[in-house]
Order: structure tokens, then C-alpha cells, then sequence
């Protein structure tokens, strides 16, 4: 049977970031957390190929303790386990720490076949993981799919390079991304999550994956954050509001004295 | 190869780009810049590129870029730069630039940051700057290999010339053949638009309820002689409009004089695309709505009242 991986990153809710007035640093304790919408389109397009074809889909995170939680979301969604690598060590890992960890978790649940990864995750959308993953495992890779078939070994996919679609073959096991537009991910019921805490969940910490724990991490991060701070914005906020045509003339007024009409 | 800054990119104006900052580091750091090109190129195609002042050319005329997918073309990136030393290699943040920088990285057990937005020099550090938290912020960041893959947003920087008579220095390389085979390449049939480039944009979101009321919308676009815009929901989702208007962290950035949100509530992944305008204008019925905290003038108004009136209002200005 195939053995579909779906690695997912859990993050803050991005909408929900404050920002401090004095020192534009964004406030983060608190957040709920939660899968990134292009993670949830990795695991579904998991599931259809689970659906369509037969396969064992594994779930693969890490992060913080919240992840025993936010996983049964992707174990409702339709995968059939769970691997989640929580160790206090991992907080601060830059891509190449974080990818490293993911292979060794990769490595304890081989062999696969196909790992799914989302074009960029939602907070940093660094796009990295994939690359370096297939990278580790000397895979094949397969980036911004938006269409996904399988036949026999052979993966192929339509992929989105900009100016181009792009069809292209390759033979399992490899890594592929996806971009929003490859489906879109069903909502899991609630009664379905409580039931998904009966599925496999596997957590693992960085000695469970032979990895010390000066390997990854801030300490260990080949990138220093220098600063990060939302970017300053000197914008004029000037806000008409009443009667349509009136708010209209001052609109347009004032753009005309800004010069901004053409 | 000799270390120094080495410039990458699959489209020749994007190494432009790309030379002219490359230039600038180049002196800073005394290293030397050179541009990779892959490809059979003439001579007046390689004199354009000492336009921008590379000190030296790496031709790699026997791999061309149509022959490479992410595993053989950072193939090529790691056997230009595996020699011992120092190097920056920046590419342009395109998908397949990006692609590439991760897995080229991993190669050189390099530290990299994609889709920068900025470099500045500090003493003897380059500050990278990226957009992180879904474009909450601003992330500055310094890397600490010597190796260093960097890549770049298109357009963050503008191409200037600066004629150097440099040196060609051909390589052969043997490239295992691509394990991701392409069977087909289908162009994207685009109306060749350039938001990024246009001096007025009139984006539109979800607040526009059929696709037939965006005909009231183009009116708006042409009084103001702007392009439309748009954010994902209405181009990836609805397929109301083309991709190549579609502004937003995954789409295109634009820098306008001036830019009229219309029915855009504000979220992030939106807004890092209209950052960098001029003036912004949010036409919005939710007077919450994130967008007016962008704005530089707004109206809060239901836009099917408000946007016919100002394209009345400005078509009269004209006359």
C-alpha cells in the first residue's frame, strides 16, 4: 500500500497578531495555534489519494506541546496517524534544523512513497522544507503542483511556475508541494475530532530521533534575527464617512491635491 | 571557482537586477561579482550582461535552463560554488528561483533566506529582510555560514548599468539527467499585464458579489487610467480574474502612486502587496475593516453606492 506523508506546520493565527504601539513588536503569547491553510491542502490532496488509490496517510509535525491538539484536526480530516516531534529544544529551529528533524521523522516511518508538503508555510512562507527535505533523502522533487495524479509508481503533476503550467512525471518515492489551488480542504466535524484522539499519535522527542539537542534550535540556527517588528507605516488615515455623494467630493478633492489623479 | 558574490537568475533582466545591488555589496565586501548564465548565448547577449558590471561571466553553455529541474539545477549552483570560501549567491525569488535556493542551500550546508526585500550592509554583516508572521511583520536576518544562498524578490531592486570589461570563463558540466521529466510546457494564456509596474491600481475583493460588477469596476480603472488588481479569493477561487492581477503575498507587488482598495477587508496576505504605494484609498461598507488602518483616505460606504459616483466625479474632472 502506498505511505502518503503530509508534513504540516503548526503556527499562530496570523489574524489575530497585535501589534505594540511603542515598540512595533508583534504580540504572540496567547494565540490560539493552528494548521496553515497550504499544510490543510497538502493533507487533503493526502486523503484523496488515500481515497482513490488506498494508502496509509501519516501526519508529521513539529512544534509545541498545543500540537497533541491541533493534530487531531488533521487525524479527523482523514489521516490515519500521527507523528509529532515535541521537544522545548526545537523552539527557535531556522529551516535547515527544522527540515533535519522532519527527516529523521521520516526517516523512523519509511518507507514512503509520496511526502506532501504546502508551497510555503502560513507564518514565513520561506518554502525551504520541501527543497531541503528532498534534498536530505536524495528525492526527486516536485514543486507548486496543482494537479496531482498517480499510475503505477509515476507520479504526475501540473505545476504553477508563473508564466507556465508545467506537466511533468516522476517516479515515487518523492517529494512534492502544493499550492492552495490543488483543492480544497474539507472542515473536519467537531464529533469527528473527538473521535480522532482514538487514532495512532506518535510523539517523539529529539532523543527518540537520535538528534542532540544542540543541533537545532535558535543556538543552532545557521540565521540570526536581528529584528522583527512590523514595518512602519505613516499612512494619513483620513476617513470620510455619511452621505455618499458628499464623502465622494471630499475624495476626490483631496486626491486631487495630492496630485494622485492622473 | 574563487569565491565572491555570484548572481543567478532564469531571466536576464532579473540578473540585472540583481548585478546592480551585487555591485554594490561587491565593493563593500571586497568580493568579486560574477553572473552565472547557462545556455548557449552570443556574444551580444553576453556584452549585455557586462552592461551591469560583473567582473566575470560563468558561461555554462552545455546546460540550459530548460534541461534542469530543482535537483539538477542546484546541482549546478553547488559545482560553482563548493570551493572552500566565502560566497553570496543570489537568485531571483521566481518559483523556480526559490525552488532552487532551498535545495542549493542544503547542498552547501548553506543558510539561506528567500523573498528578500531588502539588503543592507552593517559593518561586516548583510542584513537580509524578508516578511515573516503572513506579512506582519518585517524580519531583518543575518547569515552565519560563509555560504550564503539568498533570494530575491523580482523588482526590489532597479537595474542600473555600469560597463565593465570583464572576463568569460566557460565551464562544462556533467549534469545527471533530471529526474522530473517535463512532458509539457503550456505558456498561461496572460493579457500581459504589469501591475507591478502600473502608476494606478484598483484592487478588488471579496466585496464585489458577481463577476458581471466588475464591468463597474474597469469604468473606475479606466477614469483613473489604472490597472485592476485583485486579491486571491477573486482570482484563485472564483476565477473571476486572471492570475497575473492577483496581488498579495503569493502574487504580484505592486508600487503605485496610487492605490484604491475596493471591498477588501485588509488581510495581510493582501495588503504586503500594496505596501509600497504611494497613497492608499479603501472604499469599505465595515468601518473596522483592517484596510482603513493602511489607508491614507478612505470612505465608508457600501461600494455599489460609492464607486459609479467616483468614477462619474472623476470622469468630470476631465472634461
Amino acid at each position: 500500500m502506498l505511505h502518503v506523508i503530509a508534513c504540516m506546520k503548526q503556527v499562530v493565527d496570523l489574524q489575530q497578531i497585535r501589534i505594540k504601539r511603542d515598540t512595533r513588536e508583534p504580540v504572540l503569547e496567547g494565540l490560539p495555534v493552528l494548521f496553515g491553510d497550504m499544510d490543510k491542502n497538502a493533507l487533503e490532496e493526502a486523503v484523496r489519494i488515500k481515497e482513490k488509490h488506498g494508502a496509509k496517510v501519516s501526519v508529521l509535525s513539529v512544534g509545541s506541546a498545543k500540537l497533541k491538539d491541533t493534530v487531531l484536526e488533521a487525524l479527523a480530516m482523514g489521516a490515519d496517524e500521527a507523528c509529532i516531534v515535541v521537544d522545548p529544544a526545537c523552539e527557535g529551529s531556522d529551516t535547515a534544523a527544522s527540515a533535519m528533524t522532519l527527516v529523521k521523522a521520516i526517516e523512523k516511518i519509511r518507507p514512503y512513497d509520496l511526502i506532501l508538503v504546502g508551497e510555503g508555510s502560513a507564518d514565513n512562507y520561506s518554502g525551504q522544507i520541501g527543497s531541503r527535505i528532498a534534498e536530505m533523502l536524495n528525492a526527486p522533487q516536485i514543486t507548486y503542483v496543482r494537479e496531482l495524479s498517480i499510475e503505477d509508481n509515476t507520479v504526475t503533476a501540473v505545476r504553477d511556475i508563473e508564466a507556465a503550467l508545467e506537466v511533468v512525471k516522476a517516479d515515487m518515492p518523492l517529494v512534492a508541494s502544493v499550492t492552495s489551488e490543488i483543492n480544497k480542504p474539507r472542515r473536519a466535524p467537531l464529533a469527528q475530532i473527538l473521535r480522532a484522539s482514538r487514532k495512532p499519535l506518535n510523539v517523539w522527542t529529539l532523543k527518540d530521533l537520535g538528534i542532540e539537542a544542540s543541533q537545532v534550535g535558535s543556538a543552532a540556527s545557521p540565521i540570526q534575527v536581528v529584528s522583527n517588528v512590523a514595518p512602519q507605516q505613516e499612512r494619513k488615515g483620513v476617513i470620510f464617512e455619511g452621505d455618499v455623494d458628499a464623502t465622494v467630493a471630499e475624495l476626490v478633492d483631496a486626491l486631487g491635491k495630492e496630485g494622485a489623479l492622473l | 571557482m574563487t569565491p565572491g558574490i555570484i548572481v543567478c537568475s532564469e531571466t536576464d533582466e532579473g540578473a540585472f537586477e540583481l548585478l546592480t545591488k551585487g555591485r554594490e555589496l561587491s565593493e563593500e565586501f571586497k568580493m568579486e561579482l560574477s553572473a552565472l548564465v547557462l545556455g548557449k548565448r552570443n556574444d551580444k547577449e553576453i556584452q549585455c550582461y557586462f552592461e551591469y558590471g560583473p567582473g566575470r561571466l560563468i558561461l555554462i553553455p552545455n546546460v540550459g535552463i530548460e534541461n534542469l529541474d530543482a535537483e539538477t539545477y542546484a546541482s549546478v549552483l553547488f559545482e560553482v560554488t563548493k570551493e572552500e570560501g566565502p560566497n553570496i549567491l543570489l537568485v531571483r525569488s521566481s518559483r523556480l528561483g526559490k525552488e532552487v535556493a532551498g535545495r542549493a542551500a542544503q547542498k552547501l550546508q548553506a543558510g539561506c533566506v528567500t523573498d528578500a526585500i531588502g539588503l543592507t550592509t552593517k559593518g561586516p554583516d548583510l542584513v537580509i529582510d524578508r516578511y515573516a508572521l503572513g506579512g506582519n511583520t518585517i524580519s531583518s536576518e543575518i547569515i552565519k555560514t560563509t555560504k550564503k544562498v539568498i533570494s530575491i524578490m523580482p523588482r526590489t531592486f532597479e537595474a542600473e548599468r555600469a560597463p565593465v570589461e570583464g572576463k568569460v570563463e566557460r565551464m562544462e558540466l556533467k549534469i545527471p539527467p533530471r529526474r522530473v521529466r517535463l512532458v509539457e510546457q503550456r505558456k498561461k494564456t496572460s493579457e500581459s499585464v504589469n501591475i507591478e509596474s502600473a502608476e494606478t491600481v484598483v484592487c478588488v475583493g471579496k466585496g464585489v458579489s458577481n463577476k458581471e460588477d466588475l464591468a463597474m469596476l474597469n469604468e473606475l480603472c479606466r477614469a483613473l487610467k489604472g490597472e485592476l488588481g485583485c486579491t486571491r479569493a477573486l482570482s484563485s477561487d472564483y476565477h473571476w480574474i486572471s492570475e497575473d492581477r492577483m496581488v498579495g503575498i503569493s502574487g504580484k507587488r505592486c508600487k503605485p502612486r496610487l492605490n484604491v482598495s475596493i471591498g477588501i477587508s485588509g488581510q495581510i496576505q493582501h495588503t504586503v502587496g500594496i505596501m509600497s504605494s504611494k497613497l492608499i484609498v479603501a472604499i469599505n461598507k465595515d468601518k473596522e475593516a483592517p484596510i482603513f488602518k493602511i489607508a491614507d483616505y478612505g470612505i465608508v460606504g457600501d461600494l455599489y453606492d460609492v464607486v459609479p459616483r467616483l468614477t462619474q466625479k472623476i470622469k468630470a474632472l476631465e472634461t
